[in-house]
């Protein structure tokens, strides 16, 4: 049997509904909140701040740290054990990389910028989910981009290709394929690419292109929001 | 000939492109990407001719020489005070800076200004690295003995100040506070009367969150107004 | 430490006045959502007061009774004070804050208010029992977390539906929830009042936690009985002071828990 029909009903392109805030924390330099179906990631950014200890210090640039996490109640199974995880430490490493790129911080040497995002709620797509806010709080906070980073996932199931890819359709008893991709929209330079499961290179090249599209539309959500704090 | 993509006094956010072709100058949080003018940061955008400017709505703290900042001080050395003043370095008052009067060797430093204390003091020095040296030696530059402090975004001080200081002139004479508006976004005010303190307070946050409206200044004259219940302050002539 | 903003904050409450212009018994705007996290948890909720913003979820899990308690089951609260929601929190395991907060005001307050019927938690005498996890995290900290997290843990149980248990296969559906709730037997409502001087207030912000050499945090219930108390601070209270600080909390708790309805 063909996958001819989405799991939760969705056509093959279409994304979850989205909602995006920004400035929700007023004690961080910055902060969003970005939700993508039933995942909710909060992000709050301070920095640059000093950098202890000392021997972490780069002399030419500020440093980047994020903190992903999973609050205990997020998870719809069990409880999560509280304090990072393998998977959460390795989250964090790629959101640093995800978000490098696009960050400037030569005016900041020998200091850290501290990204630190919480999923409230998980239903897949989390990491992407985090980057996504992580970005925008980034941009909220004033530092120099040269573009957001926007970041979702596409996959395929039986060799259709999927767009933001759901819970369900991740444990899809027949096999998947997830691909978490992060972007800057404006040029479509990739930052974050992942894959799990099976793809052929043309398959995976139809994918990337899908990608972008996506990547775009999510751009507009986090540009809506950052615009919406300076409504006339 | 190029195109502008974006009306002028419009926000604008990291990625969005304000201009296409190669007949445009980009100014402020504005870069140039081959053809296109992008906006780096989030900001206001100013055309002017072929001059696109943006201008960031919120910003992190650049101490530059000759700014005159508020700042906390946090520990004492023995020859310097540290000041924390919203930069991720502290700023370091040499013994030799700390006041107009002389200061002798071996003094205890903390009679002069002790941790806690909030200081009005003046940039003197960023190392390439960002180490910064502050003074206190200067006309105005003191230790600040009672009143409030509050913190608002760098960017916004220039908007807080207002053209040659006509808006904070207009919110101390209509609140009568004494108010000093520290370039790294922290302010210090100290009124008489403390309702009229909370108002100049009041007047300050609105500017803080209001900072891209055009006719801001009407609008915080008519804020006072309505606060102040018509009983402003004495008008000064400046 | 001295400087001028506990100066203010002492010099305006000798005039019965505070820096955002409230009384000293007024609450700031509060606001409770619940089912914030539906989709995952089976009880949770956001409290805010004024900027001050924190979460509560519930879990329930099932296991073995404990040896000394063969009918009843239990809860167990965790606090996190996020580094997310101010720039003075690091990362890391639970500090001494959060880990007061988790046992004073959570704890102490649902265990010894009995305000949950722990041998409603027994499924099975000297087998199975459910365990109610509540975890509690900050997110934006901007004075009287105490309270605030006393608040959503409330909240977030109040929300809480059992998830569907097979007793036989010793299996939590969580996709399904039952209709069938905690109930609570009473709403304990911790208030936070701190001294200041001679004054006492209640929902500082965080120049006053900063200007406050002693606080008390004591939850009442519906008859105004007080069912759990902490003092924090290193400043000392005077028998006349807790008096004042315990009726002013039961006048509060009054109020705050119309709010719960």
């Amino acid at each position: 049997m063909a996958y001819n029909k989405r799991i939760d009903g969705r056509k093959f392109d279409e994304i979850r509904e989205m909602k995006a805030q920004v400035g929700i924390i007023p004690n961080a330099d910055g902060s969003a909140m970005f939700q993508i179906g039933k995942t909710i990631a909060l992000a709050a950014v301070y920095g640059p701040r000093e950098l202890f200890p000392k021997f972490l210090q780069n002399s030419d640039r500020g440093i980047l740290r994020c903190y992903y996490n999973m609050m205990s109640f997020s998870g719809s199974g069990e409880r999560v054990r509280p304090g990072p995880s393998r998977r959460s430490k390795e989250i964090s490493y790629i959101t640093e990389n995800a978000l490098l790129p696009a960050l400037n911080l030569e005016d900041f040497p020998n200091s850290v910028v501290d990204v630190y995002i919480e999923l409230l709620q998980t239903d897949a797509g989390t990491r992407c989910a985090g980057i996504t806010a992580a970005a925008m709080a980034l941009a909220d906070a004033g530092f120099q981009m040269k573009d957001l980073v926007s970041a979702a996932s596409v996959g395929f199931i039986e060799n259709r290709l999927i767009v933001d890819v759901s819970n369900e359709e991740e444990h899809y008893e027949k096999g998947n394929t997830d691909i978490p991709i992060a972007m800057m929209p404006r040029t479509g330079e990739i930052t974050l690419l992942q894959m799990d499961g099976f793809a052929s290179k043309e398959e995976l090249a139809e994918g990337i292109i899908v990608a972008k599209a996506v990547c775009m539309e999510i751009y507009k959500v986090q540009q809506e929001a950052l615009k919406a704090r300076y409504k006339k | 000939m190029g195109e502008i993509k974006i009306k002028d006094k419009e926000v604008t956010v990291p990625g969005e492109v304000l201009a296409v072709g190669m007949d445009y100058l980009p100014a402020g949080g504005a870069f140039r990407d081959k053809e296109e003018i992008i906006a780096s940061q989030v900001g206001i955008v100013n055309i002017s001719g072929r001059l696109i400017k943006l201008v960031s709505l919120n910003t992190r703290y650049m101490p530059k020489k000759g700014d005159r900042i508020i700042g906390k001080v946090a520990d004492i050395g023995p020859n310097a005070w540290y000041v924390d003043f919203g930069f991720y370095n502290q700023g370091a008052i040499a013994l030799a800076d700390g006041s107009l009067e002389y200061i002798p060797r071996g003094a205890d430093l903390s009679q002069y200004y002790a941790v806690g204390d909030y200081v009005v003091a003046i940039v003197v020095f960023v190392t390439r690295d960002n180490h910064v040296n502050l003074s206190l030696k200067g006309p105005g530059l003191r230790k600040l003995s009672e009143g409030r402090i509050i913190k608002i975004n760098p960017a916004k001080v220039p908007r807080v100040i207002g053209k040659e200081a006509s808006m904070i002139t207009m919110v101390k004479n209509m609140t009568e506070c004494r108010v000093i508006v520290g370039q790294n976004g922290w302010v210090w005010i100290s009124g008489l009367d403390l309702v009229k303190e909370s108002i100049a307070i009041e007047a300050i946050n609105l500017i803080d969150t209001r900072a891209h409206i055009q006719g801001l200044t009407d609008e915080v004259k008519n804020f006072l107004e309505k606060k102040l219940g018509g009983k402003s302050g004495v008008q000064q002539e400046n | 430490m001295k400087d001028i903003v506990r100066t203010h904050v002492v010099s305006l409450l000798n005039k019965d006045a505070r820096l955002d212009g409230r009384k000293l018994d007024e609450y700031r705007k509060f606001t409770i959502e619940y089912g914030i996290s539906s989709k995952s948890a089976e009880g949770s909720a956001r409290v805010k007061m004024g900027d001050t913003e924190v979460v509560g979820g519930v879990k329930f899990l099932v296991g073995p009774t404990y040896p000394d308690t063969p009918d009843k089951g239990t809860i167990v609260a965790n606090v996190e004070l996020l580094p997310l929601s101010s720039p003075v929190f690091e990362t890391g395991p639970p500090s001494i804050q959060s880990i007061e907060y988790a046992r004073a005001i959570v704890d102490r307050g649902l265990r010894e208010s009995d305000a949950l019927d722990m041998r409603k938690l027994c499924i099975k005498r000297g087998e199975k029992m459910w365990t109610v996890m509540i975890d509690v995290y900050s997110i934006n900290d901007a004075g009287n977390l105490a309270d605030a997290i006393g608040l959503v843990a409330i909240a977030a149980l109040k929300d809480a539906k059992f998830p569907k248990y097979d007793a036989e296969k010793d299996i939590i559906n969580y996709e399904e929830r039952t209709k069938k709730g905690l109930e609570l037997k009473y709403l304990p409502i911790p208030i936070t009042i701190v001294k200041i001087g001679s004054k006492f207030i209640i929902d500082p912000t965080v120049e006053e936690e900063n200007a406050a050499e002693t606080r008390l945090t004591v939850t009442t219930i519906e008859d105004g009985r007080a069912c759990a108390i902490q003092k924090g601070g290193e400043g000392t209270l005077t028998p006349e002071d807790i008096d004042k600080m315990i009726q002013l909390s039961i006048e509060k708790g009054k109020e705050l828990r119309k709010l719960f309805k």
